[in-house]
């Protein structure tokens, strides 16, 4: 692959390839984006076919040999301008000619995405100043659950993304995957998305949604049918009940103090909906929205002064003792 | 003059009488007050053009910034707060500040010069324009410079531009900004048509008028039809703001998405106000130096009204991913690609006509075709941008904005620095240095290409816009860096530009009346134009006037010599209808605009105040329009 020299310690600490495609049109990993991408190259080489051509036919122009004429002004000759005239009229039709080839190509592709196409999962995406809530939906209730930031699908599959934005417009886009759909306050939004094969990819928010709209990352996690289920099946049980001294000290630190007013950690008192939920948080890979990789050290600095990781993040800092700091972190990293 | 007698007259005259008495009626009074009084449209136009550089110069020191700012990952050269500011007053700066003015302005100083006549049709108009589009750019800039600058984006979307998410006065700061030139852009449009069609020379018949006119003419019309749109919903913006009015706001019945279609259907439109007034320059400067006339002139002009009435049908393509029904989406998709039909209509014909002339490479030229290279380019990524599947990867990508810079830059900015170094010596009389400007040339076009084009692979790479900063992880830190070194030498070719006006200011060769030997009226009279333009108002009998008549240009005779008068024909055979006279200098015009303007600024904060405010613009006005008893004009 052209650019996947290793970069940086991020992704190879998630256990990617460190590949600079990671967030990516240009390598699709799903048949929409990969579509696309044909769409585009074929765009592409026309595009600079004409161009070149037009290039050529401005640096003839100028720089071609010319016998000198004594009048300051030339009188052009009536032949040479019919005939001039009908090979512009001839590029004109060609410039048409391909407009339409264009439109028709662009148009087929598009039908091809907008057919409903049977799914098995949805997946309801709701966009939040600055993260992104993930709430996995079913006809029975108890096979439902919340994550954010982090949305597993298993492979092969389509899976149908139903948006809502509470609050301002924002744009949700795995380039790998698919091309963007955005999330508009009151208006019903979807996108069905497919990953060929298992892979982490990376995308994040397209449309201004704010001052911290640059740090609105998530990640679509695409596994195999059967780490898919297993997942699931980890994500539905409530969250893990603390076993160590330490774990249970911290776990009453969360739900006494105020982390428990916005966040929820399901089989605990903490309920606070306006947050992320933090039932299974030690499983996923990035805090705040994909701005650091989740590690104990990140997290207790993210939980100690959230201004500083990232500025105006709606997250309010939590006065805590170094160790009950520590004691939070370490019983939020043991939530798997 | 006592009643009765017979006015004194050209004919009563010998020339150089005739010279000193029409000049020194044209003049524009000395001093302070006689400054702030001005009239005249080249004036007027002149302070709209060094005002537009100024605010492009601000803009693009912020421009400077934010490429700093994204140079190196995780940078702190601005925070997100500063940043966010940036990229909202670089937008909005150069959208409604520099571009759309200082192409309007380059219309107020020629038009009137090309169609052989002494003023624009509403002088004292003309002056408020420049006044509310003065008062509205300042405005803004002080917000700014009090870390009070609108960032919600150029396109302020709503709900992010509502009080729930934008405390403060941020966002009415820049929707008031939009009145206040919008007020200015409509005056100079209603202006525009008017002289166009009521103030040629005799005998300049619609196949006469030349293409720049034409283009300044189409754009007047569109600015008629599309700033109405985005005047209606900066409005809707404040009231939702000011007096909890529900346009936007979706849990009170409003609609979100409303505030998209009236924002881009001026929007839209609005990318070609600044668009066609270029290639206007184009078309002027490509006869000039290939030394023949246009090829299929009918053509371009035809192309540019094409072009005026097509930019109506496109603004769904800036809503691709927003939800709309595929269908309709893909009507838009055909109507964006048919806009770039006429665009080819021109680029063919500019070629033809330096395929078939003997271009002679001064630096207007070479600007020119440095415009054509860049401007296809964006116009290739425009048709990209038109399909919907491809819209829906790179849109709001950095593809968008090397896309929209290579429009706006390669297809406006370049033609308008060409159109500088045509018409420096018309305004100044002196000749700007050719070797300086093929240096700023090269390293604006290298300086330019570099800033831009690297950002059409970070858009693909995964790049979105309005981000302050991004992640080490991610594989763009050396692309932008790339194009942060383009950007540094692209500004650095702005300092040249303006160095070599500052050097040819103090020590120019002169340039006499006609250095390119051009064919239009403004070449004419004297470099600069004397205060009427022209003492005798030109006869014209073909579309090369200055071609055709290389000794003398016939002229009309019977003007009055004892006041301000211009000569008022018929639309299309500009046939002579009557003699009017043209209203004298005036500081109400001045005073009007400081008393709206503090309405209008006021207004942010009550909505009373649009009730006070009535009070002094209304005594400014009967300032302006008070009777001095002048006769009833003569046919």
């Amino acid at each position: 692959m052209r650019a996947c020299a290793v970069r940086g310690s991020f992704f190879a600490s998630l256990g990617l390839s460190a590949c600079s495609s990671v967030q990516s049109a240009l390598a699709p990993e799903g048949d929409t984006a990969r579509a696309i991408l044909q769409l585009f190259w074929f765009f592409t080489a026309v595009c600079a076919a004409v161009w070149l051509i037009v290039m050529v036919l401005m640096v003839v122009a100028v720089a071609r040999r010319r016998v000198a004429v004594p009048d300051p002004v030339l009188e052009p000759d009536p032949v040479q301008e019919r005939r001039i005239g009908w090979i512009i009229g001839g590029g004109i039709a060609a410039t048409i000619a391909i407009f339409v080839v264009f439109t028709i190509a662009s148009f087929l592709t598009n039908k091809s995405f907008a057919e409903p196409r049977p799914h098995g999962l949805i997946v309801k995406v709701t966009g939040h100043q600055w993260w992104w809530q993930v709430d996995y939906e079913a006809h029975e209730p108890d096979q439902t659950f919340q994550t954010a930031n982090e949305i597993h699908i298993p492979v092969g599959q389509p899976v149908k993304l139903d948006f809502e934005s509470p609050d301002v417009i924002h744009s949700f886009w795995v380039p790998n995957l698919a091309g963007k759909q955005d999330l508009i306050p009151g208006r019903y939004t979807s996108l069905t998305i497919e990953a060929d094969k298992p892979g982490i990819y990376r995308g994040q928010c397209a449309e201004y949604c704010g001052i911290q709209h640059a740090h609105m990352a998530m990640y679509v996690v695409a596994q195999t049918a059967s780490d898919f289920s297993q997942w699931r099946a980890q994500q539905l049980k409530p969250a893990q009940a603390p076993n160590n001294a330490e774990l249970r000290h911290g776990q009453q630190v969360f739900q006494s103090g105020a982390c428990a007013m916005c966040h929820t950690i399901t089989g605990t008192n903490a309920g606070g909906q306006v947050g992320p939920d933090l039932t299974h948080f030690g499983s996923r890979m990035t805090i705040a929205a994909g701005t650091a990789r989740n590690s104990l050290g990140n997290l207790s600095g993210w939980i100690a002064d959230p201004q500083r990781m990232k500025p105006y993040t709606r997250m309010p800092p939590v006065a805590l003792t170094g160790p009950d700091l520590l004691a939070v972190s370490h019983y939020l990293e043991s939530l798997k | 003059m006592s009643a009765g007698s017979e006015p004194l007259r050209d004919t009563d005259l010998g020339e150089a009488e005739l010279e000193a008495r029409i000049t020194s009626l044209w003049r524009t009074p000395r001093g302070l007050i006689g400054w702030l009084s001005s009239v005249d449209h080249k004036q007027i136009a002149l302070r709209y053009i060094v005002t537009a550089f100024l605010f492009m110069g601000l803009a693009g020191i912020g421009a400077v910034l934010m490429r700093l700012q994204l140079a190196t990952p995780d940078a702190h050269v601005v925070g997100p707060d500063r940043y966010d500011q940036l990229f909202t007053m670089h937008g909005s700066t150069m959208m409604f500040l520099f571009a759309v003015p200082i192409m309007q302005a380059v219309g107020l100083y020629f038009v009137p010069l090309m169609i052989g006549t002494r003023d624009v049709a509403f002088p004292r108009l003309n002056a408020f324009s420049y006044w509310m589009y003065l008062f509205g750019g300042l405005m803004l800039w002080f917000c700014f410079l009090s870390n009070n600058g609108p960032d919600v984006g150029w396109f302020s979307y709503t709900p992010l531009a509502l009080t729930q998410y934008n405390v403060g006065h941020r966002a009415d700061f820049w929707a008031q900004m939009i009145t206040y030139t919008e007020v200015a852009g409509l005056a100079v449009a209603a202006i525009t048509i008017v002289t166009v069609f009521k103030m040629r020379a005799p005998g300049m018949t619609l196949d006469r008028i030349p293409v720049f006119v034409w283009a300044a003419l189409v754009t007047a019309f569109m600015v008629l039809f599309a700033m109405p749109a985005v005047m209606v919903a900066s409005t809707m913006l404040i009231l939702d703001r000011l007096v909890n009015t529900h346009f936007f706001d979706v849990s009170l019945g409003g609609d979100s998405l409303l505030w998209q279609h009236l924002f881009w259907f001026f929007g839209h439109p609005e990318v070609y106000f600044i668009f066609i007034p270029a290639t206007g320059f184009v078309s002027t400067i490509i006869p000039v130096f290939a030394r023949r006339p246009m090829f299929g002139h009918t053509a371009v002009v035809l192309s540019l009204v094409a072009t005026g009435f097509l930019s109506f049908g496109l603004w769904v393509h800036h809503m691709f991913v927003t939800g709309l029904p595929r269908l309709g989406e893909s009507f838009f998709t055909a109507s964006s690609m048919a806009i770039a039909v006429p665009s080819g209509v021109q680029i063919f014909c500019w070629i033809a006509t330096l395929w078939s002339g003997r271009p002679r490479f001064a630096t207007p030229l070479l600007f020119v075709l440095g415009f054509i290279f860049n401007f296809v380019i964006g116009g290739m990524t425009g048709v990209m941008v038109a399909s919907v599947p491809l819209d829906t990867q790179v849109h709001d990508t950095y593809f968008v904005v090397a896309h929209l810079h290579y429009v706006l830059i390669g297809g406006s900015v370049f033609p308008l620095i060409a159109a500088v170094y045509y018409w420096f010596p018309k305004v100044s009389g002196r000749m700007l240095s050719e070797t300086l400007g093929k240096w700023n040339f090269w390293i604006a076009f290298i300086g330019f290409n570099l800033t831009f084009f690297p950002m059409h692979i970070l858009g693909l790479e995964g790049m979105p816009r309005r981000v302050y900063t991004y992640s080490a992880d991610m594989p763009w830190g050396g692309l932008n860096l790339l194009s942060t070194i383009g950007a540094i030498i692209f500004a650095f070719s702005f300092l040249m530009l303006f160095w070599n006006i500052a050097r040819s200011l103090m020590r120019g060769a002169a340039a006499g009346s006609n250095p390119w030997d051009a064919e239009t009226l403004e070449w004419a009279t004297t470099s600069p134009p004397p205060p009427q333009n022209f003492t005798r108002i030109p006869v014209v009998s073909s579309l090369m006037p200055l071609w055709e008549n290389r000794e003398t240009l016939p002229a009309i005779t019977g003007m009055r010599a004892d006041r301000r008068e211009v000569l008022v024909g018929t639309l299309t055979e500009a046939e002579p209808d009557l003699r009017e006279s043209s209203p004298d200098p005036s500081i109400w015009p001045l005073f009007a605009a400081i008393a709206t303007g503090i309405t209008f600024l006021w207004s942010i904060y009550t909505p009373w105040a649009v009730i006070y405010g009535a009070l002094p613009i209304t005594i400014t006005l009967i300032g302006w329009f008070w009777p001095k008893g002048t006769k009833e004009d003569e046919s």
